[in-house]
């Protein structure tokens, strides 16, 4: 009897009513989890900063609770930018990374569109070694491009080395194979009609340029400044090794090195000149990101 | 306006020949479609009109002048896309009013050219959005308007109705003739699609494999295909063609289909075909509109036979029978009350007057 009743109520495994929504539960612990856990990963350094910028050196060097402020002050803040040391840090620094910016994009744009739009003989080929040429890690280049540099000085008599403006013919060797990798990519995915259609309308290669396509790739284009800014902000070993004199430093060098001597770390003030010269790109995502997002190619074609 | 000529055009890449030598001679204001297959080389022969293909060999005119080696910007030409290629970062009436303002034309008669386009295409409300915010069918529309501001000497379409849905592919369809009818231009269309083909052209320009098969008016190209690939890429469903042979009986003219099926030819068709030797293969050609239910009273050169139907589909006005002829797949129009039924005998009627005999081997219409 039991048996029979049991073949009634059809399959005895339990159906599972609902179980994509069951599913979506589970892989959203597991997405919170790990953000969380990354979250918790990338901010504690941040943030230690952040602490240890509030404390007094008399209360770092104190074997106190390092995770708490028990004394709260500004003084490194007033310290670090009172001094005329440091805003030159930062002038250098930004003079730098914005001069670099211009100059990388009046490279890239250009060399994209040629790369990507214009089909010549070894087009392709060009692109590719665009990239390789990115690959070749600073460490390895900056001893023949410090000779280069300094044959340059002796031929021409122009003081290259020990200036800050050096880095400005620097930097571009890092910034622009990235940015027209970028840049290729993304004038590539513009429709073939949108410039024929601008071709045939009677726009020039420039006009077709300045005109259908910055404004199109904006997004990607705004990515590669933000990338060409953030490799300049952040940039140590270029700045490390071609120039010396305390005027001439930029932010990371400079912070490292005037504010380390000997085996005396000032921590207050590397924390807080660390976390100031995290700031301005930090301010720069902040304003960019919607751009960064923003799919402006939407309702270029069908869809 | 303008009229356009192609003399022995052909396109080459690397070793594959797209276009193969093609002859066209286009009238002012006449409305031209190139039909094909894919691969057919339809699109490339307009993109080499427009000027963004190199032509390998030949010479193409605008209104008299050679124009081979002119850039498209000074072709004065202008091309709706596929895609639309709308401009996503300008409104309607910059997209439309783009080619004017590089060529730095007055803003009054720019606006005033704008307007009247927005107008003729009814996309007046629309002029101040992007064209993310429009619809596939708007979006088209626009696409048109930027080539009719510009008051082209030539239209070029590139399959423009491809991405809009059947219903409103019909509806533009119907615009586009509209608004040729208004405007006058010299235009050359091209698409995939037979049935657009023949309601849009003045006249038909059929290509396969890179060549011309025929060009005619779409009433010509229909009753009058020069060719098998022409009879059966014009009309749907598809001319049917049966496997035949003539032979004569008692003076006699006879077409043969099956061992079973043999009609005498109507006199008209017995004097054009008599002179072909009767060991030819040869093929009938008939469309499905000439194969319907049989009457009691037949007029002349209409013969019936039975046959067995494989499968009906009514498709309300009328219903479309298949069945076989000795192993080749036949379609007929039947009247809906026929009484036509899948699996069923049925008694049908072969109408000769309309017939068109090919050869098997080279495919030209006798």
């Amino acid at each position: 009897m039991s048996t029979l009743a049991i073949d009634k109520a059809g399959p005895s495994r339990k159906v599972k009513y609902g179980s994509m929504s069951r599913d979506r539960t589970w892989a959203l612990r597991w997405s919170y989890f790990f953000l969380v856990l990354f979250a918790i990963f990338f901010l504690t350094p941040p943030v230690y900063m952040l602490i240890t910028s509030l404390k007094s050196s008399a209360e770092i060097s104190a074997a106190t609770n390092p995770w708490w402020v028990f004394h709260p002050t500004l003084s490194n803040y007033v310290e670090l930018l009172s001094s005329n040391q440091f805003l030159r840090f930062f002038w250098n620094s930004s003079i730098i990374s914005i001069i670099v910016v211009i100059v990388t994009m009046m490279i890239s744009i250009p060399a994209a569109f040629a790369l990507a739009r214009m089909k010549f003989w070894g087009s392709a080929t060009l692109a590719t070694g665009v990239f390789l040429t990115y690959l070749i890690p600073d460490s390895l280049l900056f001893i023949p491009l410090f000779k280069v540099l300094g044959g340059v000085q002796e031929l021409t008599g122009i003081t290259l080395l020990n200036r800050w403006y050096v880095l400005v013919f620097i930097y571009p060797t890092l910034t622009v194979p990235f940015c027209t990798w970028i840049m290729i990519g993304y004038f590539a995915s513009i429709p073939k009609e949108l410039d024929e259609a601008a071709l045939i309308d009677g726009a020039s290669w420039l006009q077709t340029l300045t005109r259908i396509f910055i404004p199109v790739a904006l997004p990607g284009l705004i990515a590669a400044t933000i990338f060409a800014f953030t490799v300049s902000w952040a940039q140590f070993l270029y700045p490390l090794v071609f120039t010396t004199s305390v005027d001439q430093l930029v932010l990371p060098v400079g912070i490292t090195t005037t504010l380390i001597k000997g085996d005396v770390f000032n921590w207050g003030q590397i924390m807080t000149g660390a976390l100031l010269g995290a700031a301005p790109p930090l301010v720069i995502y902040a304003f960019l990101m919607d751009y960064y997002i923003a799919g402006l190619t939407a309702g270029a074609t069908k869809g | 306006m303008a009229d356009v000529a192609l003399r022995k055009v052909v396109k080459r890449y690397d070793d594959v020949e797209a276009v193969r030598g093609i002859d066209l001679d286009i009238a002012d204001h006449e409305f031209i479609v190139l039909v094909g297959p894919s691969g057919c080389g339809k699109s490339t022969t307009l993109r080499m009109i427009a000027g963004l293909e190199d032509i390998s060999d030949g010479d193409i005119m605008i209104d008299g002048d050679v124009v081979n080696d002119v850039p498209p910007k000074d072709r004065d030409i202008a091309m709706v896309f596929q895609n639309y290629a709308l401009y996503p970062h300008m409104t309607v009436a910059e997209n439309m009013s783009f080619g004017l303002r590089l060529k730095h034309y007055p803003k009054a008669e720019i606006k005033a050219r704008v307007t009247e386009a927005a107008r003729l295409l009814d996309i007046t409300d629309l002029i101040d959005r992007k064209p993310k915010q429009l619809s596939g069918g708007q979006r088209q529309r626009v696409a048109m308007g930027r080539a009719i501001v510009r008051n082209p000497k030539v239209f070029l379409f590139d399959e423009p109705l491809s991405n809009l849905d059947a219903k409103l592919r019909v509806q533009m369809r119907i615009e586009i003739k509209k608004v040729h009818q208004k405007v006058r231009t010299t235009t050359v269309y091209v698409t995939h699609d037979q049935v657009e083909a023949m309601t849009l052209a003045d006249r038909v320009v059929v290509m396969n494999k890179g060549r011309i098969e025929q060009i005619g008016t779409p009433n010509e190209l229909y009753h009058k295909p020069a060719t098998r690939f022409v009879a059966g890429f014009i009309g749907s469903p598809a001319m049917n063609f049966l496997p035949c042979r003539l032979e004569d009986v008692g003076g006699t003219l006879q077409i043969r289909l099956t061992d079973r099926i043999a009609f005498a030819l109507p006199p008209a068709r017995a004097a054009r075909y008599n002179a072909l030797p009767r060991t030819d293969k040869l093929l009938l050609g008939l469309r499905p509109e000439h194969l319907t239910e049989s009457h009691a009273h037949l007029e002349p050169g209409v013969e019936s036979f039975d046959t067995v139907l494989d499968v009906t589909e009514p498709m309300g006005m009328e219903t479309l029978v298949y069945f076989g002829l000795d192993g080749t797949p036949v379609c007929g129009r039947v009247n809906p009350n026929a009484g036509a039924k899948d699996g069923a005998p049925m008694r049908l009627a072969m109408d000769l007057n309309n017939m068109h005999l090919l050869n098997e081997a080279t495919g030209v219409v006798l």
